[in-house]
């Protein structure tokens, strides 16, 4: 069985990419691995889901049939690095990510997660953008 | 002394603290005073240390507007934390967390925010208003009295600061031993005999204020944080609807009361040394809840608005209480008093008695400054709540390396010697330590500023009276303060005390399940990181 990695924000990109990388698993018969991670390097981290977002999450997961998994973790690796690292371990077949927009300068100082996954991905990577 | 003198003195101050220059000068300080109130482990004393080499080439009047505007920004930016995630800001607003996140739990964080914008708003113009007619009273008195009643009044501050500013009198008073014996250090002022230098050139000139405080405040607590950089992010509550309607007829009501009332506990409090701005919050916080009445008193610890109302306007009139005893006496009772004494000295400015009548200009620009930085911060606060939140997702690591930068720039600054950084490296493990086992640092910057001047008048009584020490307390007004101070000491430590059991009920009642960590199965792993998070807190700053 193929497997899909999905990186998750508790955001409404987030859902967009986990709905689209649902679609794809079915299409392909394949099993979900949704990747939330946080450094826990700052106070506040939007990005990191609570339990309350995973528990919503595994709900919605659940209603589609899908066969999935949840990793959802604090780890020393950026959430990219997590991404690609573990699609390798799994050995995926598609990566799927939300994109947004950034400035330059945005990107200059923070740095771009969807970029690094992008170029840095051995296998094939799917951006969801907003619908 | 006349109040009209006075009043024209103030509204001279104003007419100096109104210029533009001046105005941009407030408004710098009070937004990062705010920045820093709202960063849990960065406050406004180490921003004033931080800040303190590069303010040298400022003239002292708008330095010490900056400061003053850090002073109180800080007072502000605790509580958005505080309500919003839980997590104090500083120390002053760990009351403010009991009723306020519940609130904001509640989906009525804005209306706690608005209540506490308000009331330290409200709480800072009153307490502002007293200062600046109790002060000059006080600055009239204290010009009469001589070296023995000066170290009675020293005596007062060195115990009550250092068994009052930490969790345990002991130490308190090991750390403020610390700072004392570091004062030694260098040229005895009166024999030029050398003290503890080791016969090494660059201890002769002893080890300069703001060296270690940049290092206890600075980088100590970045090795601190980097000690323990792994921890689960804390979930935000997000504030909704528009902040025009935040305050409602029904809050407004509701608050008015504690507003005033957490004014005339926290301007006393403030004044007499008894540990600054925390104890004042949790008295006022104390005194709401046992004066509501029906509906309200069930509220309380499930997000009542007095709660909130109340600390945050006695942590603002501490604040600017607190400011007597150091325009007065030149007596600072918290870590950032201290600092701003330091800067004082760094211009040349002779603190003590003789401030309000030597530097008058000054003295009233700064107490004007306070008004109009007060004014600014209740227009600035209320809408930046968003920009405020944001400051809490800088990762740390680039926090605190640019403090690390600023600080070892600063140390360098000081007198350009390399030796400086090494002393600032060694002092700041030496901080870590003291974090590590729960000394508190404040009372070390205090001994540290006030060891000196606390030797030389003690030589200078001891001198008078040819070596007899019963002249220390013979004379009526220095027993006075005695006797005081044993009355002071008694009921703080015992106001110190039920603080500590409200303390303990906050970490209690504090709720752990808005706080992720681990992973998603385990969410019995998500007990008790707040609880710890708020005594963490505990010592850092002031």
């Amino acid at each position: 069985m193929s497997i899909i990695v999905v990186g998750y924000v508790p955001n409404a990109l987030g859902e967009a990419a986990v709905t689209e990388a649902v679609e794809e698993a079915r299409r392909r018969g394949a099993e979900l691995v949704v990747i939330n991670t946080t450094r826990a390097d700052r106070l506040v981290n939007p990005a990191y889901a609570d339990s309350e977002d995973v528990s919503k999450l595994e709900g919605m997961l659940e209603a589609t049939g899908v066969p999935y998994s949840i990793r959802h973790s604090i780890s020393e690796a950026t959430a990219a690095e997590e991404v690609v690292d573990t699609a390798e371990e799994v050995d995926a077949d598609l990566i799927v990510i939300g994109l947004r927009h950034r400035t330059p300068v945005g990107k200059l100082i923070m740095g771009s997660t969807a970029q690094t996954i992008l170029l840095s991905a051995r296998c094939n990577v799917l951006a969801v953008k907003l619908p | 002394m006349c109040s009209v003198d006075n009043f024209f003195l103030l509204m001279e101050g104003f007419a100096t603290a109104m210029q533009p220059m001046y105005l941009l000068f407030a408004l710098g300080g009070v937004l990062v005073g705010t920045a820093v109130g709202v960063l849990p482990g960065i406050g406004p004393a180490m921003t004033v240390a931080l800040l303190m080499p590069i303010t040298y080439s400022l003239e002292p009047t708008a330095a010490i507007i900056v400061f003053a505007g850090i002073y109180y920004g800080g007072m502000y930016g605790g509580s958005t934390t505080s309500i919003l995630l839980n997590t104090p800001g500083e120390s002053s607003s760990i009351v403010t967390a009991l009723e306020g996140n519940k609130m904001a739990k509640a989906g009525r964080g804005a209306a706690a925010l608005a209540t506490a914008a308000v009331g330290s708003f409200v709480a800072g113009t009153i307490a502002t208003v007293l200062l600046s007619f109790v002060a000059p009273y006080v600055a009239a008195f204290a010009v009469q009295i001589g070296p023995v009643e000066y170290v009675a009044l020293m005596i007062v501050a060195f115990l009550t600061v250092g068994a009052l500013l930490g969790s345990s009198v002991l130490r308190g008073l090991a750390s403020l031993g610390l700072g004392l014996f570091i004062a030694l250090i260098g040229f005895d002022s009166l024999t030029a005999q050398q003290r503890y230098t080791f016969g090494s050139p660059f201890l002769a000139d002893g080890i300069d204020v703001v060296l270690v405080a940049v290092a206890l405040f600075a980088v100590g607590e970045a090795l601190y944080v980097g000690s323990r950089l792994r921890h689960g992010p804390i979930k935000i509550i997000p504030v909704t609807g528009g902040w025009t309607s935040w305050l409602r007829k029904e809050d407004l009501r509701r608050s008015w009361k504690p507003w005033l009332r957490g004014t005339f506990i926290g301007f006393p409090v403030g004044t007499i040394p008894a540990g600054g701005a925390d104890v004042a919050t949790f008295l006022s916080y104390a005194s709401e809840r046992k004066l509501a009445k029906g509906e309200n008193k069930k509220q309380f610890g499930k997000g009542a608005i007095e709660g909130v109302a109340g600390p945050e306007a006695a942590n603002n009139a501490a604040a600017a209480g607190v400011l007597v005893p150091l325009l007065t006496l030149g007596i600072p009772t918290t870590a950032t008093a201290a600092m701003m004494l330091v800067a004082f000295q760094r211009y040349q400015i002779p603190v003590g008695p003789q401030l309000f009548e030597s530097n008058s200009t000054l003295v009233w620009a700064l107490i004007a400054s306070l008004y109009v930085g007060n004014l600014m911060l209740l227009v600035l606060n209320l809408p930046l709540v968003g920009i405020w939140v944001k400051i809490l997702q800088i990762p740390r690591p680039y926090l605190y390396s640019g403090i690390l930068v600023f600080a070892v720039l600063g140390a360098f600054s000081v007198n350009f010697t390399p030796i400086d950084v090494i002393i600032l490296l060694i002092v700041g493990i030496l901080g870590f330590f003291m974090r590590r086992y729960g000394y508190p640092i404040a009372p070390m910057v205090v001994g540290l500023i006030l060891g000196p001047i606390f030797e030389s008048q003690l030589r200078r009584s001891l001198a008078i009276s040819q070596g007899d020490p019963v002249a220390l307390v013979q004379s009526p007004v220095a027993a006075t303060i005695y006797v005081v101070l044993i009355v002071i000491f008694a009921l703080s430590l015992l106001l110190k005390r039920r603080q500590r059991q409200f303390e303990a009920m906050v970490a209690a009642n504090a709720d752990a399940s808005d706080v992720v960590r681990g992973s998603a199965s385990s969410s019995e792993a998500a007990v008790a990181p707040t609880a710890k998070t708020t005594d963490q807190r505990e010592d850092t700053d002031r």
